[in-house]
């Protein structure tokens, strides 16, 4: 048990946040079953998965707005619910949806923010940095779904967080949105921020992730730096006809070839000219057309599916 | 103590931006007042209307402002995320619940100053030498009906809460003794508004303002309603 506490503690020192043997129960139903992982200092540990999968739950122990059934969890090294007030003014949080009255006005709700973490943030300036300074004197009902996330990442802000909570921060934002939270995410990294984010969005999510925690029905499946996740495994995709013998071709080149649907198949093997060569010759042979190629890495829904075993 | 009044301050601008609170707080308590003390229709028992009604509508107004619109907005405060929004900021619990107390007060204070000299217009005189037994009923009936309002607001759903509220009002507004005599209610809703913190409100305001009528039995009732509404709120009380 030393040993494991020695751990723990080792753990915290380098890491922002430590989740161990987390278990999350709603009555009968278990949201988050024994989960561990950690979000590495001043990185983007984002936390994948599909709705109900466990992400928000996990979220909001880290948070510190829900106990935990078991498990432990530090963020900063500090205890989420015991010590809650001192993480308060380390934490900034951005909820999945609302957190604002709906009369209050933009610019009214970010100084009111600014002041009561009291650390001299410039309200005007958080504003603009969001780019909602044409709407400073809208309320917040009459802002965009895209509008109110940036306005709530502002409120994430306003304290100069240690750690930063995002929980699909990039839902229902537009492109120019988009492009907005994911520069403010890298500049926060860049200051020494922590952030940690919750989506279901993989593409989005693989253009800010550092670090990466699958999560599927309550567990985690894989916790580890993007670039090991990613790479761990790459693939080569190709499209033709639907009718093609993928057992022919896999023996013809000697790597496993898996249908996709829709004429698209994917090998996984290291892309080399000696491979390609080898498909071109065997389609041209069989007289099948090759309608596209892609030698590109494994994305993050590529490394989903494979690690959870959904080929589709 | 700089953060309380930090969130004072939101409170109070939330308040000015919504219309229908004030039309709670402040245009009610005056309409009614200025109608029902030009219009005597209201049977007031033995009362002349006005010294009947000045405290009676002071009651209201505390109702109105430490009840329902307290526990309106703080319903929807739960239910649009705010209040767990402010929970991860540095405010705490009790500095938000002092917040919201001191806006109840501010508000009526308010309403204390607009209808005083309405009454005054139209010909009240107190006469009761006791400012600071109706300070103790400020303080009594805000505690009682921020308790009650919040009981609500804790553990109903918005729309059900809103709608809670308004009944509720309605219905201590009418039997609660504020502008409309007990004594005009049939025997047994007669013996029932005696327990209700509204009753025991308005009663307890007259005697002080008017400097007649009973303070203990209204003040022994309004003292148990501001001691356990208050207590089962914050054991009820859902923040999200």
């Amino acid at each position: 048990m030393l040993c494991g506490y020695e751990e723990f503690v080792r753990k915290v020192e380098v890491m922002a946040v430590v989740v161990e043997n987390l278990t999350v129960r709603y009555g009968d139903i278990t949201a988050v079953n024994d989960v561990s992982f950690v979000a590495p200092s001043a990185g983007v540990t984002v936390i994948l998965g599909p709705n109900g999968a466990g992400k928000t739950s996990t979220i909001e122990v880290c948070e510190g707005f829900r106990r935990p059934t078991s498990g432990s969890v530090s963020v900063l090294g500090l205890d989420p619910q015991r010590q809650h007030r001192e993480l308060t003014y380390r934490m900034g949080v951005m909820l999945q949806g609302g957190g604002v009255y709906p009369s209050a006005r933009v610019n009214d709700v970010v100084s009111h923010f600014c002041a009561l973490y009291g650390k001299k943030v410039n309200a005007t300036d958080l504003i603009e940095r969001v780019g909602l300074t044409s709407r400073a004197k809208s309320t917040w009902r009459r802002l965009s779904g895209g509008e109110q996330q940036r306005l709530s990442l502002a409120l994430a802000l306003a304290g100069q967080p240690d750690v930063l909570f995002l929980d699909e921060p990039t839902s229902g934002v537009d492109i120019d949105g988009r492009d907005t939270i994911r520069s403010i995410i890298v500049d926060a990294t860049q200051q020494g921020t922590t952030v940690v984010l919750a989506s279901h969005d993989m593409a989005e999510a693989q253009k800010v992730a550092t670090h990466v925690v699958l999560f599927q029905q309550g567990t985690v499946i894989a916790d580890a730096p993007l670039a090991e996740i990613t790479q761990s495994r790459k693939r080569l995709r190709f499209s033709s006809l639907a009718t093609l013998d993928t057992l022919a071709l896999s023996q013809a080149i000697g790597s496993l070839v898996n249908h996709q649907g829709e004429g698209v198949f994917e090998i996984t093997a290291e892309s080399s000219a000696r491979l390609v060569g080898r498909i071109t010759q065997w389609l041209s042979e069989q007289q099948l057309p090759l309608l596209g190629i892609d030698l590109g890495e494994e994305t993050l829904e590529d490394a989903y599916r494979r690690l959870t075993g959904d080929t589709q | 103590m700089t953060r309380i009044f930090v969130q004072l301050r939101a409170e109070l601008m939330l308040l000015i931006r919504n219309g229908e609170q004030l039309l709670l707080t402040l245009i009610i308590p005056v309409v009614l007042l200025g109608f029902f003390g030009t219009v005597d229709i209201l049977p007031t028992g033995d009362i002349d209307s006005i010294d009947f009604l000045v405290p009676g509508i002071i009651a209201v107004a505390i109702m109105s402002t430490s009840m329902v619109s307290l526990g309106i907005a703080t319903g929807f405060e739960r239910s649009y995320q705010v209040l767990k929004r402010l929970g991860a900021t540095p405010l705490t619990r009790g500095e938000l619940v002092i917040a919201k107390i001191l806006t109840v007060f501010v508000v009526e204070l308010v309403q204390i100053a607009v209808l005083l000299p309405i009454g005054f217009a139209q010909g009240w005189r107190p006469a009761g030498s006791t400012a600071a037994f109706v300070i103790v009923a400020v303080l009594l009936g805000t505690s009682a009906f921020a308790g009650i309002g919040l009981i609500l607001a804790g553990s109903l759903r918005a729309e059900i809460n809103l709608a809670a509220q308004n009944g509720l009002y309605l219905v201590l507004l009418l039997l609660g003794g504020m502008i409309i005599s007990q004594d005009s209610l049939p025997g047994p809703m007669a013996q029932v508004s005696l327990a209700l913190p509204s009753s025991a409100l308005a009663e307890f305001l007259r005697s002080s303002l008017n400097g007649n009528g009973q303070l203990l039995a209204p003040g022994a009732v309004l003292t148990a309603w501001a001691i356990v509404a208050p207590l089962v709120a914050a054991r009820r009380f859902r923040w999200s």
